[in-house]
C-alpha cells in the first residue's frame, strides 16, 4: 500500500519536473529566439543599406546641378550612418571590423561636407569627382561580398548565434561562414583606406597623430617628472612613488606618476609630458567633506593655482558646483581675444579650497604663439548676420575651431530667444555664421517628480 | 524606572520645542549668507536669489536653487537697472540692494520646493494663488508611509530641485554610464574608473564605434559587465563622480577605445592592440 503511495508521488513528481523542464526549455528557446531574429534584422538591414548606398552613390555620379547633387549626397550621408547603427548592433566588437566602419565614417564625411557647401559657387572638382567614382566601385564591392554572406546565411539557416558563440570562445580555427565573410570584407576595406588616405580631398579619419606637436621644451627623466608631481601635489617627503613610461600605442610620450601620501592613505595620480615635462592631467581621489567654501573664493583658488603652475593670461570661461566640488574652465585670452581651443579645467574641493584635478590635455594641443588678425568685419556688420529674434546680451572676439577644423577669428554673441540662452559665432572675416549653441539649462531632478 | 524615563521623555519634548521655537524665527529673518553668488553656484542662496529677482519681475524661470544662464541675465538687468556694476556677480552690495528691494517668504518657498510643487514668486500677486499643486495623485495608503518617511528623512536645508549638468549630457545618460563603470570596474582605483568612463567617451566620437552612448554601452559583445547582467547593480556615488570626471575632460587613458583585463581577457585578438598604459588591472589601448 505504502509502496503504491510512494510510486504514485514519485510518478507524479518525474511528471511535474518533466512538465516544468518543458516549460523552461520553450522560455529559453523563445528567449533564444529573441536574441537571434534582433541579430539577422540588423545584419539584413545593413545589406539593405549598403545596396541603397551603392545605388545612392552611383546617382551622384550622373548627377550636375546643385539642386539634385546636395540633398543625394545628404542621403548618402544618412545611409552611411544607418548602416554604422547596424553594424554597432552585431556581436563583432570582439574581431577586427574597425576598418569597414572607418570606411563607412569617411564616406558619409565625404558627402556631408560636400553636400552642405555652396555647390552653385563652388561646384565638385575634378577630384572629388575622382573620388565619387572609387567611392562607388569601393562599395560595390563591399556589396557583393556580403550579399555573398547574405545568401549563405539565408541558405544554410546561419544563426548569428553561433557567431556570438565562437567569438567569445576564442578558437582562432573556427570556420564560420559569417565570420570568414566579414573578415574579407574588412581585408578589402583595409586596402582601399590605404589608397584613399594618399587623397588629400578625402579627410582621413586619423588626423590626430602628434597631438602635443606644440609642446616644446627638453626632455625631461623619471626624476624630473617625480619632482613636477610633488609640486602639483604638494605633498611632504613621506610618499609611496610609482613611475611609468607610457606603452608603444600612445601617440605621444608621457610619464605616469603615482604618489602615495602614507600617512593619509591619499593617491594622486598624474600624467606628464616627456617632452618639457608639461602637465596633462592630475587627479587626486580623496573625499571631499561638507563645503565650507563658495565658488567664487574656490574660483580665486583656482586662478591662484594656475599662477602658480604657470598658465598665464587665462579667464575664467565657466564655473559649475557638483556638490561638494566646484569645477572651473578657463580659456586663454590674447590681447583680450579669447582663445577656446586653449582651456584648462580646475576642480576644487570645496571643503578645503585645494585643487583636486586639473586637465591642460586641450591646451596643450593647441597652445601656440599666435598672432591674431584684426577683424576683418565691424561689430554692428557681423551682428546683422544673426537671426533677427535673437535679443544680443553681451559680445566679444573670440578665436574657435570649425567644423573643418580650422582655427578662425569670430565675434562672439550671447544671446537670447525667450527662456534660452545661445552663443553665437559670426566670422570676423566674412560674416559666416561659423557655430550656434543653445546652451544648457538645469535639468529638472526627476526622483523629486516620481 | 518608568518615572524616570517618562520624566526624560518630556524634558526631551519640552527642549525639541525649545529649540524649534529658537531656529524657526531664526531661519526667517536670515537672508543671504556671506558668500559671493557666481554662475554654476547650487543652494539656498541661489534660491533665495532667484525668489528675490522674480518677486521684482526680473527672473521669469523656475526658482530651482541652480545658478544657470536665466538667473546670470536677471542678475545682470537688475544690476544695470539699479546702477550696480554689472557682473552678474551677487556680491555684498548687489545682495543688500537686492535685499532691500524684494520680499522673500523663506517658508513658503522652501515648503513649495520640498512638496515639489510648481510654483512662482512673483510680488503683487497673492502667493498662494502662484502655486500649481502636484498634479500626480498621491499614492495608495499602503504605499504612503513610504513617501512620507522618505521626505522626513529628506534634508531641508538643500532643496536644489534641479541639477548641473556638463554639456550636452542628461541625468540619465550620467547615471547609465555610472551603471556601465561600476558594473565593469568597481573595484578598481579612481583613476581607473574615471578611464574606464573616458574610453567609452573615446568610443562615441571614434568613427569605428557607434555615435551616442548607449549605443556604444550595449554594443554586442563590447563590454562583459554588460553582457552578464553586472550593469544592472546599483552604482555608487564614486562610479558617478568618476563619469562627470570624464566628460568634463579627465582623459586618463591618453586616449584608448580598448582595454583589457589581462588575466580574463577571452580574445586573443585584443593583445595586437597596441598598449598604451596600465591603470589598476586594465590594460589600455588604441
Amino acid at each position: 500500500m505504502i509502496r503504491n503511495i510512494l510510486i504514485g508521488l514519485l510518478a507524479v513528481a518525474v511528471v511535474g519536473t518533466g512538465f516544468w523542464g518543458y516549460q523552461e526549455h520553450k522560455e529559453k528557446n523563445a528567449v533564444l529566439v529573441h536574441a537571434e531574429n534582433n541579430y539577422q534584422r540588423a545584419f539584413h538591414d545593413l545589406n539593405y543599406q549598403l545596396d541603397l548606398l551603392h545605388d545612392k552613390i552611383g546617382t551622384t555620379l550622373a548627377m550636375n546641378s546643385r539642386k539634385s547633387l546636395s540633398p543625394a549626397l545628404i542621403e548618402v550621408w544618412r545611409l552611411t550612418s544607418e548602416a554604422q547603427n547596424d553594424v554597432g548592433q552585431l556581436p563583432l566588437a570582439l574581431m577586427p571590423f574597425n576598418k569597414t566602419e572607418e570606411f563607412l565614417y569617411d564616406i558619409g564625411n565625404f558627402s556631408y561636407r560636400t553636400a552642405v557647401r555652396d555647390l552653385e559657387k563652388e561646384p565638385l572638382t575634378d577630384q572629388e569627382y575622382k573620388n565619387l567614382k572609387s567611392l562607388y566601385s569601393q562599395s560595390s564591392e563591399i556589396q557583393d561580398e556580403l550579399r555573398k554572406v547574405q545568401y549563405a546565411v539565408i541558405k544554410n539557416n546561419l544563426r548569428w548565434m553561433d557567431v556570438e558563440l565562437a567569438l567569445a570562445s576564442n578558437d582562432e580555427t573556427v570556420d564560420n561562414t559569417i565570420i570568414d565573410g566579414f573578415k574579407t570584407v574588412e581585408k578589402k576595406v583595409s586596402g582601399y583606406t590605404e589608397t584613399n588616405a594618399q587623397n588629400p580631398t578625402f579627410l582621413s579619419t586619423n588626423e590626430k597623430d602628434d597631438i602635443y606637436q606644440h609642446v616644446e621644451g627638453k626632455r625631461i627623466s623619471k626624476k624630473e617628472a617625480i619632482a613636477i608631481a610633488k609640486k602639483y601635489a604638494d605633498f611632504e617627503d613621506d610618499v609611496k612613488v610609482r613611475v611609468e613610461e607610457n606603452g608603444k600605442g600612445s601617440d605621444y610620450g608621457f610619464y605616469s606618476v603615482s604618489l602615495l601620501e602614507k600617512a593619509t592613505g591619499i593617491e594622486v595620480n598624474m600624467d606628464i609630458t616627456k617632452k618639457g615635462g608639461y602637465p596633462i592631467w592630475y587627479l587626486n581621489n580623496r573625499t571631499v567633506k561638507q563645503a565650507k567654501l563658495d565658488l567664487n573664493q574656490a574660483y580665486t583658488k583656482a586662478s591662484n593655482f594656475l599662477k602658480n603652475h604657470h598658465f598665464d593670461s587665462l579667464d575664467l570661461f565657466e564655473s559649475s558646483q557638483y556638490d561638494q566640488i566646484g569645477l572651473f574652465t578657463f580659456v586663454a585670452s590674447v590681447d583680450g581675444v579669447r582663445v577656446y581651443p586653449d582651456s584648462v579645467k580646475v576642480k576644487v574641493a570645496l571643503d578645503d579650497g585645494s585643487i583636486i584635478g586639473f586637465s591642460a590635455d586641450e591646451y596643450l594641443q593647441a597652445h601656440k604663439l599666435r598672432s591674431i588678425d584684426d577683424a576683418k568685419i565691424s561689430v554692428d556688420k557681423a551682428k546683422e548676420h544673426i537671426n533677427s529674434q535673437v535679443k544680443i546680451m553681451e559680445q566679444r572676439e573670440a578665436i574657435i575651431i570649425n567644423d573643418i577644423g580650422e582655427e578662425v577669428l569670430c565675434y562672439e554673441f550671447l544671446g537670447v530667444i525667450d527662456n534660452d540662452t545661445y552663443r553665437i559665432f559670426i566670422n570676423a572675416e566674412d560674416g559666416q555664421e561659423e557655430k550656434v549653441e543653445k546652451l544648457k539649462n538645469s535639468e529638472p531632478v526627476y526622483e523629486n517628480m516620481l | 524606572m518608568k518615572g524616570i524615563s517618562s520624566k526624560w521623555k518630556w524634558l526631551i519634548v519640552f527642549v525639541c520645542i525649545m529649540m524649534s521655537c529658537i531656529w524657526i524665527p531664526d531661519a526667517r529673518i536670515q537672508a543671504f549668507s556671506s558668500q559671493v553668488i557666481q554662475r554654476g553656484s547650487i543652494g539656498d542662496d541661489v534660491i533665495e536669489l532667484q525668489a528675490r529677482l522674480q518677486n521684482i519681475g526680473y527672473y521669469h524661470g523656475k526658482i530651482d536653487g541652480v545658478y544657470g544662464w536665466g538667473t546670470y541675465w536677471a542678475l545682470r538687468n537688475f544690476q544695470q537697472d539699479f546702477g550696480l556694476p554689472v557682473d552678474g556677480l551677487a556680491g555684498t552690495t548687489t545682495k543688500n540692494k537686492l535685499t532691500k528691494a524684494s520680499n522673500f517668504n523663506r517658508e513658503f518657498v522652501h515648503g513649495q520646493i520640498n512638496k515639489g510643487n510648481e510654483f512662482t514668486y512673483y510680488g503683487g500677486v497673492d502667493i498662494d494663488k502662484q502655486v500649481k499643486q502636484k498634479t500626480t495623485t498621491p499614492p495608495s495608503n499602503g504605499t504612503s508611509n513610504k513617501g512620507t518617511a522618505g521626505s522626513q528623512n529628506a534634508p531641508a536645508q538643500t532643496a536644489t530641485t534641479s541639477a548641473s549638468l556638463p554639456e550636452g549630457f542628461s541625468q540619465n545618460d550620467i547615471q547609465l554610464m555610472a551603471n556601465a563603470v561600476y558594473g565593469e570596474s568597481r573595484g578598481e582605483p579612481y583613476v581607473g574608473q574615471v578611464a574606464v568612463a573616458s574610453v567609452i567617451l573615446n568610443r562615441v566620437q571614434s568613427p569605428s564605434f557607434p555615435n551616442t552612448v548607449s549605443g556604444v554601452i550595449f554594443e554586442p559583445g563590447a563590454f562583459t559587465a554588460v553582457a552578464d547582467g553586472q550593469i544592472w547593480l546599483t552604482p555608487n556615488e564614486t562610479a558617478k563622480e568618476a563619469v562627470i570626471d570624464a566628460i568634463n575632460g579627465w582623459d586618463p587613458t591618453g586616449n584608448a577605445e580598448y582595454y583589457f583585463n589581462p588575466d580574463t581577457a577571452t580574445s586573443g585578438w585584443i593583445w595586437s592592440r597596441p598598449q598604451i598604459k596600465k591603470i589598476g588591472k586594465h590594460i589600455f589601448c588604441k
